[in-house]
């Protein structure tokens, strides 16, 4: 829960929520925008972001996002997270 | 060397732990006579194991293993009054997946899930949110738990829940703050610290002015750093020049990801709805002056303790640790987690007494997992 997963935003969703749909690793996770939303939503779209519990919590480039999964996925904290996703879904429909 | 091939750019590491050397080496640090260095941040903890950073770097500097993992600084206290809250007519209690298996007085989220407490594991408190929204006739609380990581997203929840009028949303507030604990360790007589690696994420959110009192009133460096082995040593190498300079600064390595001045976004919204309380609860530390935040008045509301009259809105609280569990002495610095009488004889990761085998950022699971044998062997 305390290292973010870096994520790409595909599209925005709810604007008046701050709400963007991201792309972790080939999932797929609505997040909320609110703290790196400087200027209008959809300018987002395209941008790499470090997502932290369901927010973007930072603005980085590219290869900062590759290191970073890297360095994640060496400490087994990717797949934790991507696990945490999925089981915040599974949550909503009475599970988990 | 095994552990360097493993790194991204093992010609970087070993060119970085050359250097590395060479300044311990100018300082005069020895095994008999190190420099101690804490990584304050529980991520830290774990890459360093991970990597075998404290094996592979001169056995002159020695890594002391910070609080800055929240899962391991929760008083058993705290969990008992999460299932006391679970166990209420009508309630959801929702939790990062994280606190599942810290052990309470009696038993942990998990055993209090199996014994039929509707509690769900959910990855942010908007899936909470969520939940409140589908489930109207339903008590939804979430969890707080953290560092200022984890503090805005609960901020951003609490009004986000305000707005919509929800009155069946809750948080049960745990949030700490990293500074405050820093300030105690550096206090403490019996600690030997010459300088700080800065944790990288919290640093995101706050900045790195919170840490200025370090370098500035106990003359000590601190240096913020990334998660990556690569930013973990250039991170130790900064440190380590900063005390053969005579230098007490607040640098950033990881200016790639953290503001000078953190995120203001973030921090509006903590402090519009977080306050810092008088003092708080530190599993190990004991109470810290205004080391935790609790929701502000005006959001009471979405208050757990107001609504159920539990933890600091409850009069007695406080429990004693288990006993064998040298969880404090660890966390403190002052005692090896090998040390510990009941590591990996009454407590594994498997079956954790204390909270620091519970989490892969605590200093004991760390050791378990990465350390265990090499440990064994000295």
């Amino acid at each position: 829960m305390c290292l973010g997963i870096p994520g790409q935003i595909i599209a925005v969703t709810q604007p008046e929520k701050m709400m963007a749909l991201a792309e972790v690793s080939g999932v797929r996770r609505e997040v909320n925008v609110a703290p790196v939303a400087t200027g209008p939503l959809d300018d987002l779209i395209g941008k790499w972001i470090l997502i932290h519990v369901g927010f973007a919590m930072a603005l980085i480039d590219e290869d900062e996002a590759a290191a970073t999964l890297e360095a994640l996925r060496g400490l087994g904290e990717a797949q934790e997270a991507l696990d945490a996703m999925a089981a915040g879904d599974a949550a909503l429909e009475g599970g988990s | 060397m095994k552990y360097a091939e493993e790194f991204r750019d093992p010609k970087a590491a070993k060119a970085l732990l050359t250097l590395i050397s060479e300044v311990v080496d100018d300082i005069g640090a020895t095994r008999e006579k190190p420099i101690h260095i804490m990584e304050i941040c529980g991520g830290h903890t774990h890459a360093i194991f991970r990597y075998g950073l404290d094996k592979l770097v001169h056995d002159g500097i020695e890594f002391i293993h910070g609080p800055g993992c929240p899962v391991c600084v929760l008083p058993m206290s705290r969990v008992d009054e999460c299932i006391e809250i679970a166990g209420k007519e009508g309630v959801i209690f929702t939790t990062f997946g994280d606190a599942m298996r810290v052990p309470g007085t009696q038993k942990s989220l998990l055993q209090a899930k199996a014994e039929g407490a509707d509690i769900r594991m959910v990855y942010s408190p908007l899936d909470a949110l969520e939940l409140a929204r589908r489930n109207p006739d339903r008590e939804v609380v979430f969890f707080g738990l953290g560092f200022e990581t984890t503090t805005p997203s609960t901020a951003f929840s609490i009004q986000a829940a305000a707005r919509e009028e929800l009155t069946n949303f809750s948080i049960f507030c745990n949030h700490i703050t990293v500074p405050a604990p820093i300030k105690v360790l550096l206090d403490d007589p019996h600690m030997v610290l010459d300088g700080f690696v800065g944790p990288g994420h919290v640093s995101m959110v706050i900045g790195t002015h919170p840490y200025d009192f370090i370098a500035q009133d106990y003359g000590k460096p601190i240096v913020v750093a990334g998660f990556e082995p690569l930013d973990l040593l250039q991170s130790v190498l900064m440190v380590l020049q900063q005390i053969r300079d005579g230098r007490a600064e607040v640098e950033n390595q990881y200016a790639r990801v953290v503001p000078e001045h953190g995120n203001p976004v973030s921090l509006a919204a903590i402090s519009d709805v977080y306050e810092p309380r008088p003092s708080f609860e530190w599993r190990g530390l004991g109470e810290i002056e205004e080391s935790g935040l609790r929701i502000r008045t005006r959001y009471a509301a979405f208050d757990a303790e107001v609504k159920f009259g539990i933890g600091y809105a409850a009069e007695t609280r406080g429990v004693e640790e288990p006993e064998g569990c040298s969880c404090g002495a660890v966390m403190t610095g002052r005692m090896k987690p090998v040390h510990c009488m009941q590591f990996g004889r009454g407590c594994t990761p498997e079956t954790p007494l204390g909270a620091l085998m519970v989490s892969s950022e605590g200093a004991c699971a760390a050791y378990y997992q990465y350390g265990g044998a090499r440990a064994a062997a000295e």
